[in-house]
């Protein structure tokens, strides 16, 4: 390809067919397994980030199942107490590492450029890379678990128990490893997002007009990048305390078993709002197209998520409000932890306001986040009960506290994630969901859960100690279990009615046209499922609802979707400011590549020989991850990153 | 900004200097590094506030790690150098900026080695020897991974890739380096100074 010009003025020019052809063959990957393989189109690894999610999500879901069968009744056998731990903690790890966050990575991955104007992500290898970590990270754990040593610490992993004298297996070796790997992934794609939201906006798109899910995704992108260090850290020390000798944890060593838990819970109270900005936004985006009208209050919203994001880092310490911290510390973690609900408030209120002057379409859709605003109030005031330090005292430990993050996480993520898989199916997929099978989808997991979970806050209220493998008869606990039990296999009921409604649709849906609700933001405006290149030409933003500027009125000005800079010299993409979103470079962007699976691949091979002690070959196989970092890295004048010409 | 017909100007193409997706990439995975190593630093002082000063076997010696620290900031210094002749089209001027740099984070590595092997106390006496040389060692892996990127972006500037405008790798590199650096005096004010301080 020829060298492109240093300046130039883009052309602009109206969306036709010789562009759209032009544009196609540029950014349209080899089929075949090799090009399926060397893919770095957003569209592809969002759908793959999503279904890799739910299979981890029916792991975890049958793990969940066989433990309730074990609680079922009382003094059960079904299994041994090592069965026990290692299903309870694989099935927290599975649910919050492998399930939750990257599911809202699918979505984010599939949507931003979509979204927010644009062609791709800033770093499409990097984004494919992210993917193939995740996954490789996934396998390994679970490649522990198959062969009987998966970890059986709780996600949480406290330490002492974690260290070697009482856990001798490789375990917990499995879990660090594979923990480190998993934060490769979610870092580099926080880097990705971050940098995507920054600088790849659709012109006139300023930051008071990009849409609120790439608000939480980028929220949640720089909560990553400032917690995930702190967990990949605990877990690399207590590998090596496991394997080394040295003292961070163990107290023979002048070492201390409480930084673990500081350690883990500045990282993992962070990461609760990592798996819930990017789904409160999926809400905040999707309920008003089902409401008619736009959002109430977007400014304090996307102010709510931003806070919540900060107040996050300032709250971890209400984990360990049982482990005999100062009373000063307690106090102001304590109140801490009543702020917090203040923002999460706002973002209930403008729910409720939008509903409350819109005039609702109860699709599926809309039942799915009218079920997630009920669950995340009564989630947050069992969350107000044990953020007071005395009740928590009580309740610390208990099942009440595991129907509290149930019903945080399946309230806020599980059902945002479902009603988003009801919105944005048809733009990934060309077809609707079916709407029939969706209300009881809706109804089964709505009922199953709270017929699960609910009860749980009486149990755990009644004294029942979670992690525990059985319970005697006698004490007021076998009716209650028995519920939650038929509720967990109701709820599951529901999720399977899900993969169906996904298995026969994506065959025989409806044919949804590009705009099936009537939606305001720009991925509206493109065909269902998108063209490789996503938009034709590059949109001009004016509002906050593109596509709504007729009904609304918005501004004097008017969004131009279909005549905008062409950018097709190549795969090209549009760099604009951070703030105002004007344009300032044209970003040339790379072609497929073996080089981000190789790469995933080389670090898991190098995590497995640090798990053998294989130190030879964990030498050579950093040499192999350098030398493909090295020539992914080099420069190339196809991308505009090296000297026009040559000086003689 | 109301009116949305974008404004037709002339716009360069492909990486150029701050406005390259790569420098806003390194930025963010400064972030995130810097956020390890403050990680690391609360470890060390969680373990002094438990245990106080008695926790230090004994002070550590200055006369490496002090010359060692001035060799970092002079290697900063060189490779800013480099970039700065980057941009102004001095090519040979820039490439021994850069293999400067290179040189003297060897240097550092190579003494900090020998600083390793002259400590009294292992990885695995008390948790002060592992915080020592897991901290120092994180960081001596990031000074590995810096002189790395100055090698490759000194072998990419002898082929001639980079000039004045298409340069972007240097400073991607350049700003990395000086990162390292930077956290080498927060490790070093942490583990080396303040046992002397009260």
């Amino acid at each position: 390809m020829a060298v492109a010009d240093i300046d130039r003025s883009p052309k602009l020019q109206p969306q036709n067919e010789p562009t759209a052809l032009r544009l196609a063959g540029l950014w349209a990957g080899e089929g075949g397994l090799r090009g399926w393989l060397s893919s770095v189109d957003h569209k592809e690894y969002g759908k793959r980030y999503i279904i890799t999610a739910f299979v981890f999500l029916a792991l975890g879901g049958v793990e969940a199942l066989v433990m309730r069968l074990q609680l079922a009744g009382p003094n059960k056998t079904l299994l041994t107490p090592e069965q026990y731990n290692q299903l309870f903690s694989m099935h927290g790890l599975t649910m919050i590492f492998l399930y939750a966050q990257p599911v809202l990575s699918g979505f984010s991955v599939f949507l931003f450029p979509l979204i927010l104007g644009t062609r791709d992500m800033a770093f499409p290898r990097l984004n494919a890379f992210s993917y193939w970590i995740y996954l490789l990270s996934g396998l390994f754990i679970y490649a522990g678990f198959l062969i009987g040593y998966g970890p059986n610490d709780g996600w949480f992993n406290y330490a002492p128990y974690a260290l070697k004298p009482y856990n001798p297996g490789p375990n917990m070796d499995f879990y660090a490893l594979g923990m480190i790997l998993f934060g490769v992934s979610s870092t580099a794609g926080a880097t990705n997002f971050v940098v995507t939201f920054l600088r790849a906006r659709a012109p006139g798109m300023s930051i008071n007009r990009a849409p609120i899910l790439a608000w939480g995704t980028v929220t949640a992108s720089f909560g990553i990048l400032f917690s995930v260090p702190a967990v990949s850290l605990a877990f690399f020390m207590l590998w090596t305390d496991r394997q080394f000798g040295t003292h961070f944890f163990d107290p023979a060593g002048r070492g201390q078993p409480l930084l673990w838990q500081h350690l883990f819970w500045i990282f993992a109270h962070p990461w609760v709002y990592v798996v819930a900005l990017p789904a409160m936004g999926i809400v905040s985006d999707a309920l008003p197209i089902f409401c008619r009208r736009p959002l109430v209050g977007y400014t304090v919203v996307v102010l709510a998520s931003v806070a919540t994001m900060v107040m996050g880092f300032g709250v971890w310490l209400h984990h360990m409000f049982a482990t005999g911290i100062p009373f000063l510390a307690l106090s102001f973690f304590s109140a801490a932890s009543f702020v917090i609900t203040v923002p999460s408030a706002v973002a209930v209120f403008a729910w409720i306001a939008t509903i409350w002057t819109g005039r609702p379409v109860l699709s599926t859709a809309f039942l799915f986040f009218a079920g997630f605003i009920v669950m995340f109030v009564i989630g947050g005031v069992s969350g107000v009960m044990t953020a007071a330090a005395p009740s928590d005292q009580q309740l610390t430990d208990t099942y009440f506290v595991v129907a509290h993050i149930h019903y945080v996480l399946i309230g806020i993520n599980v059902l945002a994630v479902m009603g988003g898989l009801y919105v944005w199916f048809p733009k990934m997929t060309g077809r609707l969901l079916d709407e029939r099978l969706g209300r009881w989808n809706f109804w089964t997991v709505f009922i199953g859960f709270n017929l699960a979970f609910l009860p749980m806050h009486w149990t755990g209220l009644a004294g029942m100690p979670r992690r525990i493998y059985t319970y005697p008869q006698g004490l007021g606990w076998s009716a209650v279990n028995l519920v939650t039990t038929i509720g967990a296999f109701i709820l599951a009921f529901g999720v399977l009615l899900l993969f169906v409604n996904i298995w026969i649709s994506r065959r025989r849906g409806v044919v949804a046209g590009p705009d099936p609700w009537g939606g305001p933001t720009l991925e509206w405006a493109v065909s269902s499922p998108p063209p490789p290149y996503d938009f034709a030409v590059i949109p001009a933003v004016a509002s906050r609802h593109p596509l709504w500027e007729d009904a609304l009125q918005e501004a004097a000005g008017k969004s131009s979707l279909t005549r905008g800079m062409a950018l097709d010299d190549g795969k090209e993409m549009l760099v604009t400011t951070a703030l105002d979103a004007e344009p300032v470079a044209i970003q040339k962007m790379p072609d497929d590549s073996l080089a981000p699976l190789l790469t995933a691949i080389a670090a898991t091979a190098l995590a497995v020989a640090a798990l053998r002690h294989a130190w030879i070959a964990a030498g050579l196989v950093t040499l192999v991850l350098l030398a493909v970092l090295f020539f992914w890295l080099w420069p190339r004048r196809a991308l505009g990153q090296v000297a026009e010409r040559k000086h003689v | 900004m109301s009116d949305a017909a974008p404004r037709m100007m002339a716009l360069p193409v492909g990486s150029i200097g701050h406005k390259s997706f790569g420098w806003w990439g390194m930025m963010t995975v400064i972030m995130t590094e810097a956020s390890l190593f403050a990680y690391l630093l609360f470890a060390y002082f969680y373990f002094l506030v438990h245990y106080g000063h008695g926790w230090i076997a004994e002070k550590p010696g200055l006369a490496l790690a002090a010359p060692n620290t001035a060799i970092l900031l002079l290697s900063s210094l060189f490779v800013w150098w480099a970039e700065s002749c980057a941009a102004r089209d001095r090519r040979g001027a820039q490439a021994v900026g850069l293999a400067i740099g290179v040189v003297l984070g060897v240097i550092f590595l190579a003494i900090q080695i020998l600083e390793w092997r002259e400590k009294p106390f292992t990885i695995a006496s008390t948790s002060y020897g592992s915080s020592y040389f897991i901290t120092t060692g994180f960081h001596m892996a990031h000074v590995v991974v810096g002189v790395l990127m100055l090698a490759a972006v000194l072998l990419w500037s002898l082929l001639g890739y980079f000039d004045s405008r298409r340069r972007a790798p240097i400073s991607i590199a350049a700003v990395y380096w000086h990162f390292v650096d930077l956290v080498w005096l927060a490790i070093f004010f942490t583990f080396y100074l303040t046992p002397y301080i009260g």
